[in-house]
């Protein structure tokens, strides 16, 4: 367990490779387009990429629809997903092992395998094409309950029963003592919905055909194809899409951290 | 760990159906009844409209006859095979590197996983820019400008499972930070006196009790190879699925099959046959390691 100057240069090199790919994304989103695949420093450094994208393609709509949905469905989801947590680990039930094996089955289910039975049900309930579409299917997730159990299980009891005997109920308790402890995880979870839903690509692009729903993703992806030979805007697009997934991850990084550390070990 | 019971109880199961319920609904609407559908609607022939029809095994029975869906099979299956343990060494090896604290070890570790922060999307455009052939910034700082990286039939998969690695090893990652900062300090100072050099704490400490840690690395890393969004917006963005369908994950072939030809059904049936194959090969990966046991 000594520690050698030598192992923390290691990290210091290993990191940098790691994000120079990302760093590459930033620099050449300014670069002049005669420039664009150039090694060194650019003649200048141009803001013009950028202008283009979000004047001339309704890019700041796609930024703003993706805003939208993943700011909604972070708040509901965190909502929903306390409530269920706090029921499967606060309140005795008959069932409530039964109920909470059903969540964590439901773990092992991805987007893509349920893809088109999912959407068969988002269109028989009428969503194709609109933002419910693209808000509600994205609410439901398993993962959120499991960690905020995992997390609620721990808070002592005493806490519970001295607000019981000034006569709380149930969501008053809920309200004024599990949510406002488990600050720190309901953080964790917001940056991980925050991310997730920004970043997904594949529902969105499979229940919204209408050009005003779309999201950035898919936006970015859709520039792709219309812009293959004007590269320089589809990487202005491409940073424009990350930059508000780096910078929630970079302000919440340590609730995220300390929560995916704890994942694999229940 | 089950709390004690301090209230009537048929107040708390009230109170507990309360809390439960939109969840529980949700849930149930969009996960639950999706899986089961998924396991049936191979059974049909659902067009793009809406219409049903009953199919029977015909989907199945097509199935058989379809090469690109063997070779999409095929695909998976080797993207698998590569990505599980190029992952699972990159991440355990940055784990280790990163575990104890040194100046700046949380900058390093957020470093770590900053691609995986951004979107698979932007990763796709980003890695294709810079493959790009001749003129990319890979091939200009290596001098290997003969290669292109996602126009080769026989490298594009490889290239797309490193582009994977390196989105996926910082996630991965802080998992195995968990389970090494889990292991007591005694065993390592016991180790120590033992006068076991480093490999040697690693073969007889780390590695034994990291071996929960590891199975989990390894069950969700194959189902997140298989069916994970890397399987379809990674190839959608980079490759379409080439050259000459040398990419073509299955996740990706399905995809194809309902929202372009609108063949929902048998979509659908495609599925239900990859949950099958990825239930065998996660009861086998159990069965192979007792449960998590690499050493029995």
């Amino acid at each position: 367990m000594r520690r050698t100057p030598g192992r923390a240069v290691l990290a210091y090199l290993v990191a940098l490779v790691t994000v120079a790919p990302l760093l590459w994304l930033l620099f050449s989103a300014f670069r002049p387009e005669s420039e664009l695949y150039d090694l060194g420093w650019p003649s200048e450094l141009t803001l013009s990429n950028v202008a283009y994208v979000l004047t001339e393609v309704p890019f700041l709509r796609y930024l703003a629809n993706s805003a939208f949905v993943a700011v909604i469905v972070t708040v509901i989801a965190l909502f929903l997903h306390s409530m269920a947590a706090y029921a499967l680990a606060r309140l005795s039930f008959r069932g409530r092992g039964f109920a909470f094996a059903s969540v964590v089955a439901t773990l092992l289910i991805s987007l893509p395998v349920i893809l088109v039975p999912l959407f068969i049900v988002v269109r028989g309930l009428g969503l194709v094409d609109t933002y419910a579409g693209l808000i509600v299917p994205g609410l439901f997730n398993a993962f959120g309950i499991f960690l905020l159990r995992q997390f609620y299980l721990g808070v002592p009891r005493e806490l519970e029963e001295a607000a019981h005997l000034d006569g709380c109920g149930h969501w008053r308790i809920y309200w004024h003592v599990i949510l406002p402890l488990s600050r720190p995880m309901l953080a964790a979870l917001a940056v991980l919905f925050f991310l997730a839903n920004w970043n997904s690509f594949l529902w969105p692009l499979a229940v919204a055909q209408d050009e005003s729903l779309r999201v950035v993703q898919v936006g970015i992806a859709s520039l792709q194809g219309q812009y293959a030979s004007k590269q320089h805007y589809v990487i202005a697009a491409a940073l424009l899409a990350a930059i508000p997934t780096v910078l929630v991850f970079l302000l919440g990084q340590r609730w995220l951290v300390a929560s995916l550390k704890t994942t694999g070990l229940r | 760990m089950s709390p004690r019971r301090t209230r009537d109880s048929r107040s708390d199961a009230a109170a507990a159906f309360a809390f439960l319920a939109p969840d529980g609904l949700g849930l149930l609407l969009f996960v639950a009844i999706p899986t089961a559908l998924a396991l049936v609607v191979g059974l049909f022939d659902v067009d793009g409209f809406g219409n049903i029809s009953w199919a029977g095994l015909d989907n199945f029975r097509l199935m058989a006859g379809d090469g690109l869906l063997w070779r999409s099979f095929g695909i998976t299956a080797t993207y698998a095979v590569l990505f599980v343990p190029l992952a699972f060494a990159a991440a355990l090896g940055l784990a280790l590197l990163v575990k104890d604290h040194f100046p700046g070890v949380g900058v390093v570790r957020a470093a770590l996983f900053l691609p995986n922060a951004v979107s698979l999307v932007v990763i796709g455009l980003l890695w294709q820019f810079l493959l790009t052939d001749k003129t990319g910034a890979v091939s200009r700082l290596t001098g290997l400008d003969g290669v292109s990286w996602l126009g080769d039939p026989n490298l594009a998969l490889v290239t797309l499972v490193l582009i994977s690695v390196w989105f996926l090893m910082g996630y991965q990652m802080l998992i195995f930070l968990g389970g090494l900062q889990d292991i007591p300090r005694e065993l390592y100072d016991a180790a120590i006196v033992d006068g076991g050099g480093p490999w040697q704490r690693f073969r007889h400490v780390t590695w034994p009790m990291l071996r929960p840690t590891s199975f989990f690395v390894l069950v969700t890393s194959t189902v997140n190879a298989v069916t994970g969004m890397q399987a379809f917006d990674l190839v959608f963005v980079t490759t379409s699925g080439g050259p000459a369908n040398a990419t073509t994950t299955v996740v990706y072939y399905a995809y194809q099959q309902a929202f372009q030809f609108g063949r929902f059904g048998y979509a659908a049936a495609i599925c239900a046959l990859l949950v099958v194959s990825l239930g065998a090969v996660t009861g086998a990966m159990f069965a192979l390691t007792r449960g998590g046991r690499f050493d029995a």
